[in-house]
């Protein structure tokens, strides 16, 4: 099997977002970067079938140059090869990715029988737009599924058997290969790297090429904070000396039965 | 131009996501001066024609073919495609339930038009384009987007402001079936649906949920947090941590990436309060925290807060609430003597009566 899987870097966020001056981007000067939790478990479950079926996987991000430390935390987990489709840092909309991730796959499949697979997390923790594996799928005449929670790959490995829950109804889907999946966490448990897997990953050569950036027609106008809950909580007490005040508390919002 | 948004059913009604997503749905038929359609795949129950009326909805399109057997995203978008062609919509819109996500995805794809993803409300919409505010972080962040490609193309946050409910009663849209034009392609990805049995209290609607984070230390630390859970007629939740350690299984996650609830009550312990959990239960009516760190980001964003070490609070908590229930107990015992029901209520012995 060989099996692409994309990923995004994304501001690790902790407690509260603060925004530049001009409320256009995250201010990410304090923070670190990680890869969204959706895709970290796309790559987990990509290096399990390749340990039992044997093949490949690439790790591709779309990103500044820097976002290669994201695609090597993802080699450190067990993926072979890294691909960094280079940008001016600016944010892409998901046509234009999904185009740079299609032309990416059309130009591997020149020098090889291309991927069996391409897995991708159900949508950036960042953004959130639910649109780059439908996009990339059509582009490329491939099924596609998205939102997974089990995958299975048929023993012939000509097809895959996809499961999710929606609405308290289990749903299943078969497709054939090569297909597109999206997947969310809880799929898996994915593992923590390995020191050899790190220092294969700090080694490895990685794939890059610049990619020009491409308007959309969406437009962000600017960013803010949601007004809501920001405020300081009634202190009902210390310890256990707040039980009783917390017991009157749970009678008066009627929640004792 | 009408707008034109999916709906879905839930049971036999509407489910309350299409609902909001008509809400915005209808504020921008009524700024573009247009009608407010409806698509709806399969037969429309009475109760969801009521709902529709009720959202102000005129025409329904139901899309109808005996070779839909169950969910097929890529056959469902084709539909959309399909009645937007033969009548034009300045815009189409979906809730941004799974369903409706990928579906508005996959029409995103068919028609190579823009998708704007979990939008809250729209400001205005002219022939320049059409002025969103969309969630992003899961609802932590706020964007103010411009939209500039027609038909609009949205889904709608599932917490998004609900209908005014001022459409009144209305008439019963009129039903259009609609029998879209699909090759095998299009249904080459169909679900095969079964029920999932059910048992325990429901995460994502339990009226108490009791919260456990990194606070919990291990995974045997989740006893008393259960035991709670149990008097209380609630549910267990988690935070990413506890989930990313394999303390607890990924379906007790509450957070962007886990499950969102919106209980009474939730008692969030030994939970720091990290945005990505915030955006799973701000919904929630009232919460109580349980921290022993006063700092903590959590809070400033709960209700009430108790500053202490949950290991110890907890259990006290349980204990005083079994004390509670045993004294209520003994009371009602009591009052099955017909003597002191008698002293208490003035009742009679039902002998004497």
């Amino acid at each position: 099997m060989e099996i692409l899987v994309c990923v995004k870097r994304v501001p690790t966020v902790g407690g509260s977002i603060v925004l530049t001056d001009d409320g256009q981007r995250v201010d990410t000067r304090m923070s670190g970067f990680t890869v969204s939790p959706h895709e970290e478990c796309a790559v987990e479950e990509a290096v399990r079938i390749v340990e039992r079926l044997g093949g490949s996987v690439t790790v591709l991000t779309l990103g500044p140059p820097e976002a290669s430390d994201q695609v090597r935390d993802m080699l450190a987990l067990g993926a072979n090869h890294g691909v960094v489709l280079e940008t001016d840092g600016k944010e892409w909309g998901p046509i234009a990715t999904a185009k740079a991730i299609e032309a990416s796959v059309a130009r591997w499949s020149q020098f090889s029988a291309g991927y069996d697979l391409l897995l991708f997390g159900n949508e950036a923790a960042d953004s959130g737009n639910y649109q780059v594996p439908v996009r990339v799928a059509h582009a490329l005449g491939l099924p596609c599924v998205t939102g997974i929670k089990h995958l299975e790959i048929g023993a012939d490995e000509d097809k895959l058997r996809a499961r999710r829950e929606y609405r308290g109804i289990k749903e299943v889907f078969e497709l054939p290969l090569p297909a597109v999946v999206s997947v969310k966490e809880g799929i898996n448990l994915p593992r923590y790297p390995s020191l050899p897997g790190r220092l294969r990953a700090k080694r490895a050569a990685l794939e890059r090429f610049a990619q020009p950036w491409q308007a959309d027609g969406v437009r962000t106008l600017g960013l803010r904070l949601p007004e809501g809950r920001q405020h300081q909580a009634e202190v009902l007490g210390t310890g256990t000396d707040a039980v009783p005040a917390l017991v009157s508390l749970l009678d008066e919002l009627g929640v004792l039965t | 131009m009408t707008v034109l948004c999916l709906v879905e059913p839930d049971g036999d009604g509407l489910a309350d996501a299409s609902s909001r997503a008509l809400a915005l749905a209808g504020s921008l038929a009524a700024s573009g001066a247009g009608g407010l359609a409806a698509a709806f795949v399969g037969e429309p129950t009475p109760a969801v024609l009521a709902a529709l009326a009720g959202c102000g909805v005129t025409d329904l399109h139901a899309v109808s073919s005996p070779r839909l057997t169950g969910y097929a995203p890529v056959a469902w978008a084709r539909s959309l495609a399909g009645l937007i062609a033969s009548a034009p919509a300045s815009a189409v819109v979906a809730a941004a339930t799974d369903h409706g996500s990928e579906v508005m995805a996959h029409l995103g794809a068919i028609t190579g038009l823009d998708v704007v993803a979990n939008c809250l409300a729209t400001s205005t919409a002219d022939s320049g384009g059409c002025q969103l505010v969309r969630n992003r972080w899961g609802g932590s962040l706020l964007e103010d987007v411009m939209l500039t490609t027609r038909p609009a193309l949205l889904t709608v946050a599932t917490d998004a402001p609900a209908s005014r409910g001022d459409a009144g009663p209305g008439e019963v849209p009129k039903v259009h079936v609609y029998e879209p034009d699909l090759t095998e392609a299009d249904l080459l990805v169909q679900a095969t649906e079964s029920a999932i049995g059910g048992g325990a209290v429901s995460l994502a609607t339990a009226r108490v949920v009791i919260g456990g984070g990194r606070g919990v230390g291990g995974p045997d630390g989740f006893g008393p947090l259960e035991e709670l859970a149990g008097l209380l007629g609630g549910a267990l939740g988690v935070s990413r941590v506890v989930t990313s350690e394999g303390w607890r299984p990924h379906r007790q996650q509450v957070g962007q990436t886990g499950t969102k609830i919106a209980p009474e009550l939730y008692l969030a312990c030994g939970i720091s309060g990290a945005i990505q959990h915030m955006a799973g239960c701000q919904a929630a009516k009232r919460i109580v925290a349980i921290n022993t760190d006063p700092d903590a980001p959590i809070i400033s964003r709960a209700d009430y807060a108790v500053i202490g070490d949950l290991s110890q609070v907890i259990p006290a908590l349980v204990t005083a609430l079994r004390a509670r229930s045993d004294s209520q107990a003994a009371d009602l015992s009591s009052l099955a003597d017909p003597a002191v029901r008698a002293f208490y209520l003035g009742d009679q012995d039902p002998a004497s009566r």
